[in-house]
């Protein structure tokens, strides 16, 4: 009998490690179990990416919409493309909506920030944003102001 | 010298030391089959040494140790394990497993080495444990057991095989008289019934000279004696007379090797 | 000067041979595999022994760990306006390193040294002689079970430690210190890694798991077998393995985060 508890209480704690490692996964990582199901890709081109990593948030009205999946250089635009993935649910993005890249407080992390259009179409998978706009950059910021005065 | 018409082990040249000190030296002992050997010695000379060395714990410098024509220094792993299977041994310290029963000490080499079925694992470890009169102790922990309980446990443990071959060290230290005697009985009657060879480690004379079909004493790294009991008891050394009738003055050292005693105290530390 | 030479040299070969008995009696132990319905019982028992009485102190450290982690990052990060930022500060601190930095430790002095003491008593006591010459290798059947019972529940309780920081420190942030509860997770599940974070310190322990168990192994099978030796031994498994874990974790980290 001695051993059947001790079994049990190995069972059990096994049992806990699995658990807890599914519970650091979909709690604590956000790991999505069917991810690429539910979402579809689009794309956008900015001059300048500033901070914008991937697994960077995509966002509208500041509710999450999506993330960033991928960055990379377009050789022919010589422009940052980057890729992100947006809940199917949100299948109401008119194609001339505009992607921001924008900043969490003064100095936080960037993110996406879309903003819809008046256009009856929507955008599909693999379409790309027309309208964007880059990071703002703080050397920049402070280097126009600066020039802006001296001009005046 | 008697030559004996069945050697089970034979021990040739055998020498073996521990750091400087030699325990043996060019050492021969034949042990004969189905008889009881004894080997008597001094404390510290090398007793348990030997007996560890026919099991292949330690190996010798030099010399071999046959058992049945194998040398058992030069057995690969699993020969020498397949041997062993063949040999019971009880530790000078009973060396019981602490984790597991009483009862599940004398079954664990049953287990290992056997197929038997549950039920006839208890019927045979119920027969051992009745031998040494500790039926009734199997549920205990080894924890739970007196030094000589643990000494019985542990011999039922080392003949639960019926092995050919069975080294008892020291069997009869911490037994009441009772129980002394029915140790003594056990052991010829395994002998006498089953053929055992037995080797037994002792410094209780009387039992042994009544049990023993043969005799070594051994001291300084050597052999200084050998024959049955008979011719020991009549041996006129100086030596085995002193041993054998317990003197402390005499050839054979009691003192560990050491400096002279009066220069040792004398000495400024 | 010939006398210091020959020394060094003797405890070098010394310090060599010891370490191929290491390896003998790590190669020994893992390539033995015993019918599997003897060993499965063995190491059941085990990883009760070393896992499921390892887990009280595990839980109760993980969670004051987690909870000091809270407080001090919330203090330290309301100065810049982003306690949100907690969350992700506790998980990430928790799931990269302390979580299975601190597990091997706490391992290390409870159950590596319990190891190396049951092991070393039973040399001691003869029972590792006992059963040679019963014709079973100690080293399958006692060193194995331990050595796989170390192994698997290494990352189990690293596990279990994170998760119980992590509730220790959304405790702390969000019932105690007001931080809004949804951008605390949501911080924290943007920034934590499934793969790159969670995963590596699961690696991590698992790595971790096998050098502690390996070294209370080594040191219960090799010590002196006397009350002073089995002390000495004891102490000498605690101490190592925690510097084998703390300098392997510099190593490890290295190499899973330093090139980013
Ligand atoms: N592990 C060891 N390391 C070093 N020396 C040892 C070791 N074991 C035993 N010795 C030495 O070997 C000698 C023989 O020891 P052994 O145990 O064989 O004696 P013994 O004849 O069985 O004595 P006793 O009758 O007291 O049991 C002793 O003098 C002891 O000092
Ligand atoms: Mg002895």
């Amino acid at each position: 009998m001695r051993i059947r508890i001790m079994e049990i209480g190995v069972g059990a704690f096994l049992l806990a490690g699995i658990v807890a490692l599914l519970m650091l996964a979909l709690n604590v990582s956000g790991l999505k179990l069917m991810e690429s199901n539910d979402t579809y890709r689009v794309y956008a081109r900015f001059e300048n990416i500033g901070g914008l990593t991937a697994r960077s948030k995509v966002t509208m009205s500041g509710v999450l919409i999506g993330q960033v999946t991928d960055i990379r250089l377009d050789p022919e635009a010589l422009q940052a493309l980057v890729e992100m993935e947006i809940s199917k649910d949100v299948d109401y993005l008119s194609i001339d909506s505009s992607a921001s890249i924008l900043t969490a407080g003064l100095l936080g992390e960037k993110y996406i920030g879309v903003v819809v259009g008046a256009e009856e179409e929507y955008l599909q998978d693999g379409d790309y944003f027309e309208d964007t706009q880059s990071a703002l950059v703080l050397e920049d910021l402070i280097g126009k102001f600066l020039f802006n005065e001296v001009s005046e | 010298m008697e030559q004996f018409d069945d050697v089970i082990i034979d021990i040739q040249k055998l020498s073996f030391s521990r750091g400087d000190r030699a325990i043996y030296k060019n050492v021969d002992i034949q042990i004969p089959r189905g008889k009881i050997t004894a080997i008597m010695g001094p404390s510290g000379t090398g007793k348990t040494t030997l007996l560890k060395l026919i099991g292949g714990q330690l190996r010798p410098e030099s010399g071999s140790i046959f058992i049945d024509g194998k040398d058992i220094p030069r057995l690969g792993r699993r020969e020498l394990f397949e041997m062993r299977a063949r040999m019971g041994m009880l530790f000078q310290s009973g060396a019981l497993f602490t984790d597991i029963s009483v009862f599940e000490n004398v079954a664990f080499p049953l287990r290992i080495h056997t197929d038997l079925s549950e039920e006839m694992i208890r019927d045979v470890v119920l027969m051992k444990l009745h031998a040494v009169g500790l039926r009734g102790a199997r549920d205990l922990m080894p924890s739970e057991l007196s030094g000589g309980m643990a000494r019985r446990v542990a011999l039922a443990r080392a003949i639960a095989l019926d092995p050919d071959i069975v080294m008892y060290d020291e069997p009869f230290t911490g037994q009441d008289p009772i129980a002394m005697g029915v140790l003594v009985n056990l052991i010829r009657r395994l002998n006498r019934a089953l053929g055992h060879t037995s080797i037994i480690v002792s410094h209780d004379i009387q039992e042994t000279l009544a049990i023993a079909d043969y005799i070594y004493l051994i001291s300084d790294s050597e052999v200084i004696a050998r024959g049955t009991p008979e011719e020991m008891a009549s041996e006129s050394s100086q030596k085995v007379r002193q041993f054998i009738q317990g003197l402390p003055d005499g050839p054979v050292p009691f003192h560990f090797p050491a400096a002279d005693y009066q220069a040792d105290l004398l000495q400024d530390s | 000067m010939i006398e210091l030479v020959a020394r060094l040299g003797r405890t070098g070969l010394r310090k060599l041979e010891a370490f191929g008995l290491a390896g003998i009696i790590l190669m020994q132990s893992l390539i033995a595999r015993p019918a599997p319905t003897v060993m499965f019982p063995l190491v059941v028992k085990q990883i009760h022994f070393v896992g499921v009485l390892s887990l009280i102190i595990i839980v109760v450290s993980g969670l004051f760990i987690g909870m000091v982690l809270g407080l001090q990052g919330y203090t330290i990060l309301v100065d810049y306006g982003s306690e949100q930022a907690v969350g992700q500060m506790v998980a990430l601190s928790l799931v990269r390193e302390l979580a299975p930095v601190v597990t091997a430790l706490l391992f290390a002095g409870r159950a590596g040294s319990a190891l190396t003491a049951e092991i070393g008593l039973m040399k001691a006591t003869e029972q590792l002689s006992s059963l040679e010459m019963i014709g079973v290798d100690p080293l399958r059947r006692i060193i194995a079970p331990r050595f796989w019972a170390g192994f698997i529940c290494l990352p189990v309780l690293a596990t279990i430690f994170s998760l119980v920081g992590i509730l220790g420190g959304a405790f702390v942030g969000i019932d105690w210190l007001g931080i809004y509860e949804g951008s605390f997770w949501s911080n924290m599940q943007n920034s934590v890694d499934f793969r790159e974070d969670v995963l590596n310190g699961l690696i991590k322990a698992v790595v971790f798991g096998f050098v502690v168990t390996w070294i209370a192994v080594f040191q219960g099978y090799d010590c002196v077998p006397t009350s002073e030796g089995i002390s000495e031994a004891t102490t000498k498994t605690v101490v190592y393995a925690s510097l084998s874990v703390l300098g392997l974790d510099f190593i490890l980290t290295a190499l899973m985060f330093g090139d980013i």
